[in-house]
């Protein structure tokens, strides 16, 4: 599969996640956003840019538990807490914001 | 991702909690073992089971500091060894022979580890309840 | 604790790291099955680990595994063979298994 988005064309699995990371921009992560029905807002991007460090640092996108984890460490916790992280991506935040971000799917999502 | 375990902050205690060791015995790149067995782990992460990672053999150089894969074009999973903390995973073992009969010590690997004898390796092995080599 | 090897000791050290984990660990069992049967022949370099090890561990091999390889009548005194259904009791009576892959 395939996505156009100003002529640039990325390829990406059948679930639709992005299969080389290295071509992600902001462009590709706004179609991503919406084709996951999310409107990105601030802390929208916050996550985006937090999962995208999370990978660059150790390789795998995070399961959920620890992305809360480590974003509470990080950005604290009034927003390393499930709630904060539903709310902003209702599907999961894991495979969400995974998605938007250009990560695969994270391991442990079974 | 089942996504309704995640919500878990503070683990319930629902549940047994077993043993589960995972002995790691390949080098990284020749074979999927290595990876393979990662993964497992990270998965198994997700159950709020008592984990433990073993290296063993060849499974040494697992854990070995300065793997660059760009040349043979496959991942680079090293770091990912980096990640295990956070997936709660903290009970790293070595076994001190498989490190110097490689000429490597502690200090060669890129995470904190607790290096054992074989016979305290051997010790710990049969208090596992479930042993899984990868 | 019952171990299991499936290597010919001649082509691998598995035998080896088992017999060094495992022995000085004390006690249990290793069950030579598929290609690891080799180590449980007598004048034989690997033979002479595995009977060293004796003392320290029970050791058994997979009859049919044996048999397929022709070496029954140079196993190692003290080895005791084991068919299908005694692999399924052995590992019944210990409280795990490692299988060394």
């Amino acid at each position: 599969m395939a996505l156009e988005v100003n002529g640039k064309t990325y390829e990406t699995d059948e679930e639709g996640y992005l299969l080389n990371l290295s071509e992600w921009d902001e462009d590709i992560a706004k179609v991503l956003a919406e084709s996951e029905k999310v409107e990105m807002t601030e802390n929208h991007w916050e996550v985006v840019n937090f999962l995208r460090e999370y990978y660059n640092d150790y390789q795998i996108a995070p399961a959920v538990r620890v992305l809360t984890k480590a974003i509470g460490k990080k950005l604290g916790a009034e927003k390393g807490n499930s709630k904060y992280l539903y709310e902003l991506f209702p599907y999961g935040p894991a495979k969400q914001a995974c998605k938007i971000a250009g990560l695969p799917k994270p391991t442990g999502c079974i | 991702m089942n996504e309704t375990t995640g919500g878990i902050e503070d683990g319930d205690g629902s549940g047994i909690v077993k043993k589960f060791m995972f002995v790691n015995r390949k080098a990284p790149y020749g074979t999927i073992y290595a990876l393979e067995g990662l993964e497992v782990v990270l998965i198994s992460a997700a159950f709020d089971q008592d984990v433990s990672m073993v290296f063993l053999d060849d499974g040494v150089y697992q854990l070995a500091k300065g793997q660059h894969t760009k040349a043979i074009d496959v991942k680079n999973f090293s770091p990912t060894y980096r990640a295990l903390e956070g997936y709660d995973i903290e009970k790293l073992y070595v076994e001190r022979e498989s490190l110097e009969i490689r000429g490597l010590n502690a200090g060669d690997l890129l995470v904190p580890v607790e290096v054992l004898s074989s016979a305290a390796m051997g010790d710990l092995m049969k208090t596992q309840d479930v042993v899984i080599g990868f | 604790m019952l171990h299991i090897v499936n290597k010919s000791p001649f082509e691998n050290t598995t035998l080896a790291s088992c017999l060094r984990v495992a022995c000085k660990g004390g006690g249990g069992a290793l069950l030579l099955i598929e290609d690891g049967v080799y180590a449980a022949t007598k004048n034989s370099i690997a033979g002479n680990v595995v009977r060293s090890a004796m003392g320290d561990i029970q050791v058994y091999a997979l009859w049919p595994d044996v048999e397929a390889r022709g070496i029954q009548d140079r196993v190692l005194e003290g080895v005791k063979m084991v068919d299908y259904g005694g692999f399924v009791d052995l590992v019944v009576e210990h409280s795990n298994v490692q299988s060394w892959l």
